[in-house]
């Protein structure tokens, strides 16, 4: 199935929740919807027949100066046809529902995406830093982030 | 629960208070730094909590910091142990973001290295994975011939482990004069120590007792997960990158994508998944083979090579086929000549979160060689 | 260097060396290293592949150990991250003296490519367990690393075990004062 006929399914389904549909080669086509619609949307797309969605490539979360983007990548494995989410949320409130529950393979990127860039899942049932100490302060894939003098007395610069 | 055939104590029976026993990150079993916290009852394992970053080596941020080629020697560094298929992604991700059509030659050297590197990458997979279930003299056998295919290596980009080889738009160097001979050489050495490690290895009995119905991992559940490569070949589905959205020039090869059947034990346990790894060497050995013959002679192998690397504001998402499994790049240009965003999507990071999955219920050895039958590289899981 | 090569005509001098306890201990003590069986990144990867067939390591009467407590040795090979320092620290501390340290790669030297925006990334395992050979490289050759352990032995060969006692009683000696 081609973007544009899903972004139409799902636009009759949940109106002005799905946002736009952009799509401006070379980039990949994408479908901006808003967040708190996420949960439902990525239900339907992997319990709907038509779609059967059941393959989560990744989840990526972009610092763009104002505002998080997540950004989800989706296949199907029997469909063989895939298609892109993206949220965006604003930088001081960065709340995402969580889509663990629907595909397991969320949990950890989701888990990544908070480490890295703080962005909150509401709803992931463990949400702590995956690679950096539990201990660390900041997010440091954010753009304006510092990386900090010292770790438990050992000095981060060179 | 599950517990394995063979015992006849039902150990989810037997009554006893949890332990829990920290493994790693110092422990010669874990592949490197990685750190499990599990739960025992007795010695059946309840639960596994993977603590994972004691290597994260900040490739995300770095790559934004550094310019398009740059960041092609820290690509190599993510999952070290087969630099030349982590290279092609991303060179090629920033190709079709700057509509490069690279030249047939460096396309069939980048196919003839990416295949080299999938065999030694799962020679060292095979022969870890026998380590860890006690097995030594594999080891030596297969670091023999992986040897070999790095001195190829060698040859051609200068390194032994770390290549910097595939540039954007092309290589950074031509091959040398005897460059298909000895890959046929190699080829050849190969398959003869195949026969030898099926003998010696994957057909013994014990082997086939360690491994064989532990660690089954169902095909939706891998599919749930997100498993790639041999993880989710090995639960007998059959998809290939290589195959299901040809890149490169895999489109123009005959090969076959080897899935695990259940011989010795049920689908998708630790030995299915390393018998892929097994076949898949035989198959990488056939795509040489024709890649050789058809490789031309002549050609340029940097005239596509951009003067300046600028992709246009533009996204990304591109994946390939690595030995661990889908590695995917995803790239977001602002039309500067650094990078806005990298993420990588690392296989061995997805296939790792299965593990608590389908440890629960077997024995701790056990755990040592589910664990090693996913084959992670920390690297990589933790970029 | 060794004990040995004392004996350079072993015939004529009936197989006698003058020598002092300390040169026979050194000389035992430098041929039958253990080390602790540790890899942390890319450089872990030439060291397994210097373990094995080509590179046979084993030949320097090395072998591995799986607890710090039985290694006389240590080989960071790898880049040490923040989240790991601490845990390289307990094991430097839980090994017995005499120890000894190579840092082999770049990264375990100074950073190596991860200096400049690296994080999380310690840039020198020197900063906090003490180094007896460096090795440079990214990665280094097996024969680097072998050329490291033959600097380490060669270190162990000159080491002064009684005096070593002395002096250390005589800086106690200062401290107290
Ligand atoms: S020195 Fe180079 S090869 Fe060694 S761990 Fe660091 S990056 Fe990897």
């Amino acid at each position: 199935m081609e973007i544009t006929e899903i972004y139409n399914k799902l636009k009759d389904k949940f109106g002005d929740s799905v946002k736009d549909l952009i799509i401006s080669p070379p980039s990949d086509a994408f479908i901006a919807i808003a967040s708190d619609k996420l949960f439902d949307i990525c239900l339907e797309l992997r319990d709907n027949p038509e779609f059967d969605f059941d393959y989560l490539m990744c989840i990526s979360a972009v610092d763009f100066s104002e505002n998080l983007e997540v950004v989800y990548h989706i296949y199907s494995m029997n469909k063989k046809h895939k298609v892109i989410l993206k949220v965006s949320v604003p930088k001081e409130n960065p709340v995402v529902p969580s889509i663990e529950r629907i595909w397991r393979s969320a949990d950890w990127h989701e888990r990544e995406a908070y480490d890295l860039l703080g962005v909150v899942f509401e709803g992931h049932h463990n949400l702590i830093r995956i690679l950096l100490p539990y201990d660390w302060e900041g997010h440091p894939l954010r753009k304006d982030y510092k990386e900090p003098e010292t770790y438990h007395g050992m000095k981060v610069p060179y | 629960m599950t517990t394995r055939k063979f015992i006849d104590i039902d150990f989810s029976r037997i009554e006893s208070d949890r332990m829990r026993l920290n493994v790693g990150p110092q422990h010669p079993s874990t592949h490197g730094v990685l750190r499990l916290e599990v739960e025992l009852d007795g010695e059946v394992v309840t639960d596994v909590i993977p603590h994972i970053g004691y290597l994260h080596r900040c490739f995300e941020k770095i790559a934004e910091n550094v310019t398009y080629p740059q960041v092609i020697p820290y690509v190599d560094r993510m999952d070290y142990v087969s630099s030349m298929n982590n290279e092609l992604p991303y060179v090629m991700a920033v190709e079709k973001l700057m509509g490069i059509k690279v030249p047939d030659k460096v396309e069939y050297i980048r196919v003839i290295m990416s295949e080299l590197n999938r065999i030694a990458n799962h020679q060292i997979a095979i022969a870890t994975f026998g380590l860890d279930a006690g097995a030594f003299t594999p080891f030596l056998y297969l670091f023999r011939d992986r040897e070999y295919i790095l001195w190829i290596f060698e040859k051609a980009s200068g390194a032994r482990l770390l290549f910097n080889y595939f540039w954007i738009g092309g290589l950074a160097n031509d091959v040398y004069p005897t460059f298909k001979e000895d890959v046929l050489n190699i080829v050849k050495q190969v398959r003869k120590t195949n026969q030898e490690i099926e003998r010696l290895l994957i057909y013994n009995k014990i082997f086939i007792d360690r491994t064989a119905n532990v660690g089954i991992l169902p095909a939706d559940v891998a599919i749930n997960y997100a498993c790639s490569g041999p993880v989710l070949r090995g639960s007998g589905v059959q998809f290939d990158l290589r195959k299901n959205e040809p890149y490169s020039i895999y489109d123009r090869f005959d090969f076959e994508i080897p899935v695990g059947k259940g011989e010795v034990g049920t689908v998708g346990d630790s030995w299915d998944r390393n018998i892929v790894r097994m076949r898949e060497i035989e198959q990488s050995c056939r795509i040489i083979e024709q890649a050789v013959e058809q490789m031309p002679n002549e050609g340029d192998v940097q005239q596509a090579i951009p003067k300046k690397v600028r992709p246009p504001k533009g996204e990304i998402y591109f994946r390939c086929e690595n030995p661990k499994g889908e590695l995917g790049f995803y790239i977001i240009s602002d039309g500067k000549d650094k990078p806005y965003r990298v993420k990588a999507r690392a296989p061995s990071f997805v296939n790792l979160s299965v593990l608590p999955e389908i440890s629960r219920g077997y024995l701790f050895a056990d755990l040592i060689v589910i664990l090693g039958s996913i084959d992670i590289v920390l690297g990589e899981v933790d970029r | 260097m060794g004990l040995l090569d004392r004996l350079d005509n072993p015939y004529e001098a009936g197989g006698i060396i003058l020598g002092t306890i300390e040169d026979v201990l050194n000389w035992g003590r430098s041929r039958s290293d253990w080390y602790l069986h540790f890899g942390l990144a890319c450089c872990a990867i030439e060291f397994m592949a210097m373990n094995a067939s080509h590179f046979d390591f084993m030949r320097f009467g090395i072998i591995p150990r799986a607890t710090p407590r039985q290694a006389d040795f240590i080989m960071i090979t790898g880049t040490v991250t923040l989240k790991m320092a601490e845990r390289i620290k307990v094991l430097w501390e839980q090994m017995a003296e005499p120890k000894y340290c190579i840092s082999v790669g770049s990264c375990a030297n100074c950073g190596g490519p991860y200096w400049q925006y690296g994080y999380h990334v310690l840039k020198g395992v020197d900063r906090i367990i003490p180094v007896h050979v460096y090795v440079p490289g990214c990665p280094p050759r097996p024969e680097a690393m072998e050329e490291g352990m033959m600097k380490l032995q060669k270190l162990i060969d000159q080491q002064a075990i009684f005096r070593k006692r002395q002096r250390l009683a005589e800086e106690e000696a200062l401290k107290e004062k």
